[in-house]
Formats: structure tokens, C-alpha cells, sequence
């Protein structure tokens, strides 16, 4: 019953302050779309090659590569300076039956491009000559079927690009943050105020104010979640193969982690700038290690070092279902590990809130 | 009639090395107003956090209603207010009574009345619906004091109760106070104003952790042979 008190009063306090509103609701669309955009763009960015003395066909072949754009050049100093002057971002030279590729080298996203393209464009060629010569010295009925290749996308269709690949990991990311930073403060503020040592001087436990707390924040944690969800899916266009409902329970649970998380930190810190300190060590090293970096190649300390990090988890979970449509029982453990950092937290701060009042 | 309803017995707190409370006895009884004066660090706010349960002392214990405190349940029968104002300032002052009586299990019933009966005597009925951060300093320190008295309280635990009040309030609220006492309520009270002091039952003089004397005021100024409580704080310091 107290806890319902507790709850509706913190919601209360949330819906008059603007700026929390805005924290945790306005402030992750933004930056989302955001980051969209410019991931967007990023991919259909063009490569110019510039190309000397290059044969007709595998020019004409390197032109249909997508995102390829081809010009010509009639030495290599020309060349050399269109590379400085940041005109092309490769050159090919077709010299004493030798190609070499000169390489700006300055994305080098846009390097292997060009290599994968001159190797696309020569396959082809030799492919169209052996055809015409096969062609030549066999009868018309024996001729091989035409060699075509076709891709199949598997989980996602062919359309993703850097930014898909990062999103799971991103909504974690923001449904944590903001959370985090809002409960935290709030906690804070009511110890500060001596709010808490009022409340603590009339009977409600220690538990039923931590509830109160997980409850208000944990209902507006769902609103966040939703909106954040339905905004990456429908106006990111970001597609997701598996179930929406698990997306949000995944995210869910992950923001009640962030409000123990928040309510734990606060009770540490003295000031909201002290608070504001913690954020490079509480909030930033997660961004590294939930998987926007693969962590297969880590060493196993730092494998291990990522095992502490509640948003691997939700991030693993939120990717397996979006992009590869795994059930429930697929992300199961991802979820227990989040639930486990719930209780554990939880308990923490109910038993941390004995530092103000001793039963 | 001597029915005792706060005890403190030996008590001994240090906050590190530094001894905050050596060996600190008192007693608060039915229908009294006890006066804790002192200088700051004393140890004034280190005796009331004692009597809450907030905090836990080395040695000595601290009875309230005949319980060994810390315990939840009896803090049930007490209003606490602190030197901060401590209020939700982005609440209205209806608000806020509305949930400290909830906290305090006031029956629902009978939350709407007691918000009237409590913003008359601190004077703020026409402000009930004004959020806290539109109250100047005075009206913040008499919704806090209205916040204590919610649902009776057999007992009242004051910390500095008229810091920032005018002097016809203070008047006024001193006046209730003393209703209070005489309908059976108990309270302990912290002050830096000397003249109030005066006007309480029993003067418990605390300075550096001791208690230098504990008698009523008329009492404490032949003993000390002064005219005022102010001169017997200022004599009892002097004598240290």
C-alpha cells in the first residue's frame, strides 16, 4: 500500500519536472534519429577510383559494382594528385600485364571496397572470356548454363547496414543511460533535501520505499521502452525478424537493472556532481563492452571483465531476437542474468537504506 | 505522574575518534516539554537521530514507549521535524500532507480533516494549494511543523522547530505546543532561541557530549543565579 503511495508521489514528482521529461523520453528519439541518419548515409557512401590505362571490359565491369564510381586518368601523376586532392579515394594502373591498386587508405572501409570491386570486375571478365571461347570450339547445345550467382539473406534482408547491426546494442544502451541518470537523481535529491530522513522517521521499511521507487520509475521505464521500441522499428525502418513483445520485455528488465543501478550509485555519491562523475566509470565502459565491438577476439580477462556488464546481456538478447528471431527460450539465460542483477541490486539497496535508519 | 516515555541511558556515540555523546542520561516523561539547548556539535542532533532509530549508539540504550529503539512500529507514534525542511517542493502543501499521512498510516478516512486541523494552527490554510516551490522560508518551516503534527502524535521530536517563523507565530505555535503538552503529548525539543527555552517544562543543557544540567528553568537560574537561560548557557559554557 505504501509502496503504491510512494510510487504515485514519485510519478507525480515526474510529470511536473519538464526537463526529466524531456531526459527521458525526447532526448534518446533525438539522438537516435540522429545516429540513424548519419549511419544511414554513411553507407551508401561512393567510392571514385580513378584508372590508367585500365582494359575497356573490365572497366565497363567495374562501373555496374555498386556504389563504384570510375574515372579516367591518363598517368599516374594526374592520378597521384587527384588522390591528394582527395578526388578519388583509390587508383588502378594497368602496367606490363600487372595490376596495382594505389590506396588513399584514409577509410579503410573504402579501400577494401575497391579491392573487392577490381576483384568482382576481373572475375567477370575472365568468366565472359572463357564463355566466348568455350563458345567457339563447342556445338551450341553443349554450351554450359550460364554461371549466376544469387544471394540469400538469412535472418535479415539486404538492406541492413552498420547502424541495424548496432541498434540492439544502442536502445539498451539509451533505455539504461536515461533511466540510470533519473532514478539516481531522484534518490539523491530526496536524500539531500532530508526528504528520506523524514520518510524513514515514520513507519514504512526500507523495502517498501526501494519499490516505490523501482515501481514509479519501472512504469516510466515501459512508456520510454515502448516508444523507443516502436520509433526503431517504424520510423528507423530497422527490421526486426523475431517478436516485438520480446524486444520490450528484454528492455524492460534491463531498465529496472539501470533504476538499482541508479538508486545504488546514488547512495555513494554526496552531490549531483559526484554523480555526474561516476558516468565515465559506471556507464561508458558498457558501451564497449555490449557488443558493438565483437568481444570474440578479447583476451579472457577482459571476456570475464564483460560478464559484470548488465547491457551484453540485454544487447545479446535484443539482437538474437531482432536480426536472427530467436523465442523466448532462445534468450532465456540472457534474461535470468538480467533478472539476477534485479534482485541482487534490489536487496543491496534495501539493505544500503540502513545506513539512514538502522532497522 | 511520572510515566516515562523517551529514556536515554548512557549513551555513548563516536564518529570516528571523535566523541560525539559521553555518557549522555535523560529521561522525557508524559505531558513535558524538554528543551535540548546547546551550542552546534554538541551533540543535539546526534540524540534525536538516536531516539528515531536512525542511528545506533556504541553503548547505553535508548528507550521510547518502554522500546528498545531502533523499531520501526513505534515510530508510529511520532512526529519528527527536522532542521531542513525538508518537503517535495514540486508538490503542492496539500500534497505533501497527503502523503506524510499516508505514510504515517493515518486511516484514509480521516486524512482530509486532519490536513485542515494542522494547516490552522501553523496559519497556512489559504496556501494549501500552492506548490512548495512558490513558499517563501517561513511558510516551508510551519508546513513542516504541520507535517509533525499529523495524526496527534503521542510524541514530538522538534529539531530547531521555529528557525525562520516570525515572532507572532512563534508566539502562536508555542502557545499550541503547550495545548499539546497539556492534553498528554510528550515532546523533545531542540532551540537556539533562549526565550524559548523559558518556556518549557524541563531545560536539558548538552555541551561537547555532556549534559551540564538538567532541571526546570526557574530552578537552573537560582542554582546558577542568574536572571535568564540565556545567562545560565552562557555561564555553564564559561565554566567548562
Amino acid at each position: 500500500m505504501k509502496t503504491l503511495s510512494i510510487a504515485s508521489r514519485i510519478l507525480k514528482e515526474i510529470f511536473r519536472d519538464k526537463k526529466t521529461l524531456a531526459m527521458i523520453f525526447i532526448v534518446p528519439i533525438i539522438v537516435m534519429s540522429l545516429m540513424s541518419y548519419i549511419f544511414k548515409s554513411y553507407s551508401n557512401t561512393d567510392v571514385n577510383i580513378g584508372t590508367i590505362n585500365i582494359s575497356q571490359q573490365v572497366e565497363s565491369n567495374l562501373k555496374h559494382v555498386k556504389n563504384i564510381d570510375i574515372k579516367k586518368y591518363n598517368n599516374e601523376k594526374d592520378a597521384n594528385n587527384a588522390l591528394k586532392e582527395n578526388k578519388i579515394d583509390s587508383f588502378i594502373v594497368y602496367k606490363d600485364n600487372k595490376y596495382t591498386m594505389v590506396h588513399a587508405n584514409i577509410d579503410a572501409s573504402k579501400t577494401s571496397m575497391t579491392k573487392a570491386a577490381l576483384q568482382t570486375a576481373l572475375t567477370q571478365t575472365t568468366i565472359k572470356n572463357l564463355s566466348s571461347v568455350a563458345e567457339k570450339v563447342m556445338p551450341a547445345q553443349m554450351k554450359q548454363p550460364k554461371v549466376q550467382f544469387a544471394n540469400e539473406y538469412r535472418y535479415v534482408s539486404s538492406n541492413t547496414n552498420f547502424f541495424d547491426k548496432m541498434m540492439p546494442t544502442l536502445m539498451a544502451f539509451f533505455v539504461f543511460f536515461f533511466v540510470f541518470l533519473t532514478s539516481g537523481m531522484a534518490l539523491l535529491k530526496e536524500r539531500t533535501t532530508g526528504t528520506l530522513d523524514r520518510l524513514l522517521a515514520t513507519p514504512v521499511k526500507r523495502s517498501e520505499i526501494i519499490f516505490g521507487y523501482t515501481l514509479s520509475y519501472g512504469a516510466m521505464a515501459v512508456i520510454q521502452t515502448v516508444l523507443i521500441v516502436l520509433f526503431t522499428i517504424n520510423i528507423l525502418n530497422i527490421e526486426v525478424v523475431g517478436s516485438i513483445w520480446l524486444i520490450l520485455l528484454t528492455t524492460f528488465l534491463l531498465s529496472i537493472v539501470a533504476i538499482a543501478a541508479g538508486l545504488l550509485l546514488s547512495t555513494f555519491v554526496k552531490s549531483e556532481f559526484q554523480l555526474m562523475q561516476f558516468i565515465p566509470v559506471v556507464v561508458i565502459p558498457q558501451i564497449f563492452f555490449s557488443g558493438l565491438i565483437p568481444l570474440d577476439s578479447l583476451d579472457t580477462w577482459a571476456k570475464v571483465l564483460s560478464f559484470i556488464f548488465p547491457i551484453k546481456y540485454a544487447s545479446e538478447a535484443i539482437s538474437n531476437v531482432m536480426m536472427r528471431g530467436f523465442t523466448f527460450s532462445g534468450i532465456s539465460i540472457d534474461l535470468m542474468v538480467i533478472i539476477l542483477f534485479i534482485v541482487v541490486l534490489t536487496t543491496i539497496n534495501i539493505i544500503g537504506l540502513k545506513r539512514y535508519r538502522k532497522v | 505522574m511520572t510515566n516515562k516515555i523517551i529514556s536515554i541511558n548512557n549513551l555513548k556515540k563516536k564518529y570516528g575518534k571523535q566523541v560525539v555523546l559521553n555518557d549522555v542520561s535523560f529521561e522525557v516523561n508524559t505531558g513535558q516539554i524538554v528543551g535540548l539547548i546547546g551550542p552546534s556539535g554538541a551533540g543535539k542532533s546526534t540524540i534525536i537521530k538516536l531516539t528515531l532509530g536512525m542511528e545506533k549508539a556504541d553503548s547505553g540504550n535508548s528507550e521510547v514507549f518502554n522500546t528498545h529503539m531502533p523499531n520501526r512500529k513505534v515510530l508510529n507514534k511520532m512526529g519528527y521535524m527536522a532542521q531542513s525542511d525538508a518537503l517535495y517542493s514540486s508538490l503542492t502543501a496539500r500534497e505533501n500532507l497527503t502523503f506524510f499521512a499516508k505514510m504515517r498510516e493515518i486511516n484514509k478516512d480521516s486524512i482530509a480533516s486532519e490536513i485542515e486541523r494542522v494547516s490552522e494552527i501553523v496559519d497556512l490554510t489559504q496556501h494549501l494549494d500552492k506548490k512548495i516551490e512558490n513558499f517563501s522560508g517561513g511558510m516551508k518551516r510551519r508546513l513542516s511543523l504541520a507535517i509533525a503534527f499529523l495524526g496527534s502524535p503521542q510524541l514530538l521530536i522538534l529539531d530547531e522547530p521555529t528557525v525562520g517563523i516570525d515572532p507572532a507565530l512563534r508566539k502562536q505555535i508555542w502557545v499550541e505546543l503547550g495545548k499539546l503538552r497539556d492534553n498528554g503529548c510528550s515532546i523533545l525539543v531542540t532551540t537556539h532561541v533562549m526565550d524559548e527555552a523559558e518556556l518549557t517544562d524541563r531545560v536539558v543543557l548538552l555541551i561537547d557530549g555532556n549534559i551540564i544540567a538538567d532541571d526546570t528553568p526557574a530552578i537552573l537560574k537560582t542554582q546558577y543565579q542568574v536572571d535568564s537561560i540565556e545567562n545560565v548557557f552562557m555561564k555553564a559554557e564559561g565554566d567548562m
